[in-house]
């Protein structure tokens, strides 16, 4: 099947004079896992927002399942579940208590609703803990419960808007591991909103990436790594990068020439025939490279490559996303 | 893909989200009593301390050379009480006045409720579901209208027990009276607070408000005394108090005072002011939702 169960039409989002989502076009087809990647503020979360109905559009619109998000929102939300960045559930109230309350805003009959929570608690494997309040639970338990309460009305498309942050690598891998046993057995089709690229690289069918409120490119992973070309080397020198930079480009066979600090990225069609010539030309010049590595594109060569930010440089500026964080809470609340 | 039968009528989802609400309420007794302890502290404290009535009995006030029989003092000062207060029990006066004190207590924290949903993601979460917005919002004045007579009727128990006094000849239609003036009023209050709060994201600001409002609208009612006794500038914010009407209504049923107001006109307002503030709390609340 490769029917079309999302569909994205110049879809806007602004918050006062901040264009969060901008004009943006995709489709997802029946039963694939959609990555949607970026960094923090690019849009992931409004785009969600608005594909659940949570936020109405600016401009544009999207068809989910076949019905409008503005013109028949409550046509979406039956169609759909979500699993929300934040924890959702009720606190005071236990897992279970937690699933049936879904299961009635649902309007799920009482017997269908209690064989389904028994059912979807005992594959997140909180069976056991079922009955206790959710406040008792641990991160990795809550995540759990939320991925369960999404399922509750079996819904045709399955937001999910990171959920793996801030879990440990068991968690991670256990919560994937939910999440392809679902498209498998339900065919159902998933929107994933991610900030690990191996989990976009080794899960998703599909990825779009996003910046600025704007998608730059979308693909399957193979095809994102393909798109930027080749291996990448990456040299370090102690000096003089600008002579370097040109001695680099005078090379035959490099595509493309970036110099990140004290580092150069050469894209290549062929790293290791290219990488000895590199060395050998800058050694006539008296230029000391003091490391290389090639490297097959990775998700994150890609993801640089297109965000102009590696996820390391994103982490350490956590305090610029936060304060991005901040800016858009106030504007939304205006 | 099973499609099965979805109950999705206009009133899906309501009873599940009051329920939600009253169970973190009654789970949590500790809150109910706490709730519970400003009214009957007011009761145990004030209303038998402020004994208005032994100012005159309880002393053997007299004026000198006249040797007026106490009998007579009595009468006076009965007569006195019952203009002013239109009772001369003070505390069965103060008692029916905490009924509503109570009610506007919980009104105002129904509004905290909403503010902790969106906090938490849970408000988030309810907007995915396919339940309306209206549901979403009437939900929480039901729930908070629920607790709010609930209290109530613990707090008419508690004055009970101290020793407020039924009017002789109570009829089931005279509790009938009491309970639908408490209500209205926790109609239109619930209704307004959760408007407010629903825009909101901080607890703090809400408690604020709170702070900022309850004790006014409390001392700007007959909750304590009649409305006739204040300064001039203080009666025309009495008289559009709803408590004000609440008090002088239940006072009526209760405990068979005079009432400053017909019972007619005390029901007339309470349903005019909980039918506005209702139907414009539950609009804007949608509509704030649906944005």
């Amino acid at each position: 099947m490769t029917e079309e169960i999302i569909k994205a039409i110049n879809l806007t989002k602004k918050f006062g004079n901040l264009v969060a989502v901008d004009h943006i076009n995709f489709e997802v087809k029946q039963g694939e896992i959609f990555g949607l990647l970026g960094p923090n503020g690019a849009g992931k979360t409004t785009t969600v927002n608005m594909l659940t109905t949570v936020m109405k559009p600016t401009e544009g619109t999207a068809i989910i399942n076949g019905y409008d998000v503005v013109k028949q929102p409550s046509k979406v939300r039956q169609s759909i579940g979500v699993v929300h960045q934040e924890y959702t559930a009720d606190e005071d109230l236990t897992g279970w208590e937690n699933m049936l309350l879904m299961a009635d805003l649902y309007g799920l009959p009482r017997d269908v609703a209690k064989k389904r929570a028994i059912e979807l608690l005992k594959m997140v494997e909180l069976t056991s803990a079922a009955h206790k309040k959710v406040e008792n639970y641990s991160g990795g338990m809550r995540r759990r419960l939320e991925v369960a309460m999404g399922l509750i009305n079996r819904p045709k498309i399955l937001f999910l808007d990171e959920p793996t942050l801030g879990l440990d690598v068991q968690t991670r891998i256990a919560i994937w591991s939910y999440i392809i046993k679902l498209k498998e057995q339900y065919q159902m089709t998933i929107f994933v909103t991610t900030h690990y690229l191996e989990e976009a690289d080794a899960y998703c069918d599909r990825i779009a990436i996003i910046d600025k409120g704007k998608i730059i490119q979308i693909g399957t992973p193979r095809e994102l790594k393909e798109s930027i070309g080749g291996d990448i080397i990456t040299i370090q020198i102690a000096s003089d990068i600008a002579t370097a930079l040109k001695i680099i480009n005078s090379i035959e066979g490099i595509t493309e020439v970036k110099n990140i600090g004290e580092t150069i990225r050469i894209k290549t069609k062929d790293g290791s025939s290219t990488a000895p010539k590199i060395i050998e030309m800058l050694d006539k010049n008296d230029i000391k490279v003091t490391k290389i590595s090639i490297t097959e594109p990775t998700m994150d060569e890609v993801y640089m490559e297109y965000t102009g930010k590696s996820l390391r440089e994103e982490q350490s500026n956590w305090e610029e996303a936060f304060a991005l964080r901040r800016t858009l809470r106030r504007a939304r609340r205006s | 893909m099973i499609e099965e039968k979805q109950n999705l009528s206009p009133l899906h989802g309501m009873w599940a989200l009051i329920n939600r609400e009253l169970k973190k309420w009654y789970k949590v007794p500790i809150i109910l009593f706490i709730s519970l302890f400003q009214p009957i502290i007011w009761l145990v404290l004030f209303g038998k301390s402020m004994n208005i009535g032994a100012f005159f009995t309880g002393t053997s006030i007299n004026i000198p050379g006249l040797n007026i029989p106490k009998q007579i003092i009595d009468q006076i000062s009965a007569q006195i009480l019952q203009a002013q207060f239109g009772t001369t029990d003070y505390f069965s006066f103060l008692a029916a006045g905490m009924l509503s004190f109570i009610v506007l207590f919980t009104a105002m924290s129904s509004g905290m409720t909403i503010v902790w949903d969106r906090r938490l993601g849970f408000l988030n979460k309810l907007l995915t579901t396919p339940i309306s917005r209206a549901n979403i919002v009437i939900s929480k004045v039901i729930a908070s209208v629920i607790r709010a007579l609930v209290q109530a009727t613990i707090v008419l128990l508690a004055a009970t027990l101290l020793g407020m006094e039924f009017k002789s000849g109570i009829t089931p239609l005279d509790i009938v009276g009491i309970y639908g003036a408490l209500f209205s009023m926790a109609f239109g209050l619930s209704s307004l607070f959760i408007r407010v709060a629903i825009r909101s994201t901080s607890w703090e600001s809400q408690m604020a408000i709170m702070n900022l409002l309850n004790l006014p609208l409390l001392f700007a009612s007959n909750a304590f005394y009649p409305t006739k006794s204040m300064p001039e500038w203080l009666q025309p914010i009495a008289e559009i108090n709803p408590l004000t009407y609440t008090n002088d209504a239940v006072r009526q049923l209760l405990i068979g005072a005079t009432g400053s107001y017909s019972l007619w006109f005390d029901y007339l307002y309470l349903i005019i002011f909980a039918s506005i503030f209702a139907i414009i709390g539950i609009i804007l609340s949608w509509k704030y939702l649906s944005t």
